[in-house]
């Protein structure tokens, strides 16, 4: 009994010496997709003289929740996102006292739509990827569930192979992306309207997925989902640019609209699938936490985010200047946005 | 049917079942084997890495140390190495542009500055020399070495473009690249940069829940198995009681790091990623392992062991501290043990409270953000480098290593301890 009494006043201590002392490493949460880029940033300012940042992948959705649910050292200091906050986070972040956030846009990122080196070249339109993942399509100003099994049911030019898409889990930034880029963008005005009659708001009917086992949902392992394109000529995968760089002996992006996915086609947008990265500063953690200025100057400097800056290494796109600018002052002067 | 038809029938149905059984056994050992061949082919080459020698200039103008005469330790880790770093890196190869120059220093690993100021650190006498150093290869040169890339594939498919391979070739011709027993892999924490990650901050963080796991675990769950089996009387809510532990035996571990965020972090307010937070999710998911197997082993002491012990005189606590607990200790250890490898394997919890992370500095208290092994195999299996791919089965065979050694030990601890009546 002795020794039960001794573990667990020793348990109490530690719990209450944990609690009381503050914390003196930055915890980041968040996307995926920034994963890669953060970690190797908080790497690298980690052998500066402060501790390195303590970074876990939770998705952006489940990051922006950590992120929001209050101010004080056990949440978190920074959120990564692939996705700029949306108005019910924002929301969430002043209902808890969240109100001072610093947003910086990391860079530009083009999603890829990706599958193996062995296939053949291909060109989609973001109408045919709509009509090869939605749960419903039209057909000559009908509305049926979705009927194609092959390519070639969805356009003669398509080739005679079956439908196999492996895509992100809802929680994941990039799949907010792919739905307001794709699934929105690629929807017809036939569809939209067929929705609206029906009292569906058309965005959330466009993005809903086919649910009979052609569209599969493939978890945030995104290097499983490079392996099992590797291995199946006829398989899609989305993901991040990056994972596209680093496999490039495996897989190949198709192109969309006639455009591939490239440092300069997506650093101005002109392919269609491209969107910028962010992460997210509690401006009420600096001055409590050490070492979070200096994290976000090391983040958004020339030598780690600009044009050859270590990140666009291993795929990121940089801002172009106009852009850089604008996040190096947030970056440096801490300026909030609005959060309604 | 005759006798002799009878008994060639009954040997025969014998003989099938025994075959069934050789085949039932036969099939498990190809799986196991086939597993462990995947893990120890992929993952063996992760303890060595890839070395280039390189010519490293330690001169004093550049180390801006021209006007110090003897300079001491702490001058040599204060000089400007830059210059010297970046000598010996791009010395490697003549190149002709930015490019070609990027493409010569990349070959070496990120920390080849670091390894170039220990070096002179730990050997202060060769300031002013010139040396060949052994130092890391970028991951991508280790996996070339190790043939884990292709060659023939196009450039642009390639992680190394032909100048690089060029290079290679050259250093391999003059015998400049080697291979040296893999240092980061065991004394370091986790990395970005395959080839100077680590399993050291996992490995004490799973030591670190480890224990916490077994302080708390093993004195709760003996203290119940023994009041549940000698002191508790038998009715209807020592029976729900038992029916609980059970059930919760085979409750699914995520629940049990749902409960550790819900209760740990939320209510008291512990620290997040910790091994201590670890620790105490999962000794909250061994606890019914343990009481289980802890009052099995209280069974098996025979009564007549309690009734000598009454029959002399000893109250109730002192036959069970003297004789029953004692007795019971052999299969009370190896419970706790086997437990403690279900729990050193385990990662669904952690993930919930916060332990699947990146996390670099090797922690030096249980309250300081961790990972674990488990999960330092999911976080790498998820990386984009292919350097991480030998790594993840590195750690797979570490943590195969670590289970065996506790099985073992829970065998052994049975068989020594062990009486027989």
């Amino acid at each position: 009994m002795k020794k039960l009494n001794f573990v667990l006043s020793l348990l109490v201590a530690i719990a209450i010496s944990g609690v009381a002392s503050a914390r003196d490493q930055i915890k980041i949460v968040g996307s995926s997709t920034v994963y890669p880029y953060a970690t190797v940033v908080a790497e690298k300012f980690g052998k500066s003289g402060f501790k390195t940042p303590v970074i876990e992948s939770t998705g952006t959705g489940g990051g922006m929740k950590l992120f929001c649910a209050g101010v004080g050292t056990q949440h978190p200091d920074i959120t990564n996102a692939s996705r700029a906050i949306k108005s019910k986070e924002k929301a969430l972040c002043a209902k808890n006292g969240v109100k001072d956030i610093v947003e910086i846009v990391v860079g530009n990122d083009g999603i890829s739509f990706a599958h193996s080196v062995k296939a053949k070249d291909m060109n989609f339109t973001r109408e045919q990827l709509w009509r090869a993942l939605a749960h419903d399509v039209e057909i000559d100003g009908k509305m049926v569930k979705n009927p194609y099994k092959k390519w070639s049911d969805i356009d003669k030019s398509l080739p005679n192979k079956g439908i196999k898409i492996l895509v992100p889990p809802p929680t994941s930034g990039t799949r907010d992306a792919w739905n307001s880029l794709v699934m929105k963008k690629g929807c017809t005005k036939a569809a939209k309207a067929a929705y609206k009659a029906q009292g569906i708001k058309p965005k959330k009917g466009c993005r809903k997925l086919r649910e009979d086992g052609l569209a599969v949902e493939a978890g945030e392992n995104d290097t499983l989902i490079v392996n099992k394109l590797a291995g199946d000529p006829d398989m899609f995968g989305l993901f991040g640019y990056s994972y596209l760089v680093a496999n490039k002996d495996k897989i190949k992006a198709t192109k969309i609209e006639g455009k591939k996915p490239s440092l300069a086609s997506i650093q101005d947008y002109s392919y269609p699938i491209a969107r910028p990265l962010f992460f997210y500063v509690k401006k009420a953690h600096i001055g409590t936490v050490p070492g979070i200025k200096e994290y976000l100057k090391e983040f958004t400097s020339k030598g780690t985010m600009g044009p050859k800056g270590y990140l666009t290494d291993i795929g990121l796109v940089p801002l172009d200047s106009k852009s850089y600018k604008k996040t190096r002052t947030a970056g440096t002067k801490l300026k909030t946005i609005k959060l309604n | 049917m005759t006798r002799e038809q009878r008994l060639k029938k009954r040997y025969a149905a014998e003989k099938r079942f025994r075959f069934l059984g050789i085949g039932a056994i036969a099939i498990s050992i190809f799986f196991v084997c086939l597993l462990l061949f995947k893990v120890f082919s992929t993952g063996s080459t992760a303890f060595i890495k890839t070395t280039i020698m390189t010519e490293v200039d330690f001169n004093k103008e550049l180390l801006e140390l021209g006007d110090v005469k003897k300079p001491t330790l702490k001058q040599i880790k204060e000089a400007e190495f830059y210059d010297v770093t970046y000598k010996a890196a791009t010395g490697l190869f003549p190149y002709k542009n930015d490019e070609e120059e990027k493409g010569v220093k990349t070959l070496l690993s990120g920390n080849y500055e670091i390894e170039i100021k220990n070096y002179l650190l730990n050997n202060p006498e060769l300031l002013g020399q010139k040396v060949t150093i052994e130092l890391t290869a970028s991951d991508d040169l280790d996996q070339l070495h190790k043939g884990n890339f292709p060659r023939d594939i196009p450039e642009d498919r390639r992680r190394l473009n032909n100048f690089q391979l060029n290079v290679y070739d050259n250093l391999v011709e003059q015998g400049k690249i080697g291979t040296a027993f893999g240092n980061y892999f065991f004394f370091h924490g986790d990395s970005r940069d395959p080839e100077i990650a680590g399993v050291a901050g996992a490995v004490i963080g799973s030591f670190f829940s480890i224990i916490i796991c077994l302080m708390i675990a093993f004195p709760i769950a003996l203290m119940a198995a023994v009041y549940l089996e000698e002191f508790a009387p038998k009715n209807t809510f020592t029976d729900i009681i038992e029916i609980n532990i059970n059930n919760l035996a085979a409750v699914p571990s995520i629940v049990f790091g749902l409960l550790g965020l819900g209760m740990l972090l939320s209510v008291f307010g512990l620290p997040r990623s910790t091994s201590l937070v670890g620790g105490i999710t999962l000794s909250l998911m061994t606890l019914p392992t343990i009481i289980i197997a802890c009052r099995a082993s209280l069974k098996a002491v025979p009564p007549s062991i309690r009734e000598g012990a009454l029959a002399i005189g000893a109250s109730k606590v002192q036959t069970v501290c003297h004789h029953v607990v004692p007795l019971a200790m052999p299969g009370t250890l190896s419970g706790t043990i086997i437990g403690l490898a279900q729990a050193l394997g385990e990662s669904a919890p952690l993930l919930l409270i916060g332990m699947v992370a990146f996390v670099v500095d090797v922690p030096s208290v249980p309250t300081d953000p961790s990972t674990s092994l488990p999960v330092q195999i999911y976080l790498w299996s998820e990386s984009a480098e292919r350097g991480f791919v030998e790594k993840t089965s590195a750690t797979i065979m570490l943590l195969i290593g670590f289970l065996v050694i506790m099985n073992s030990l829970a065998v052994w601890a049975r068989q020594k301890f062990e009486r027989k009546w």
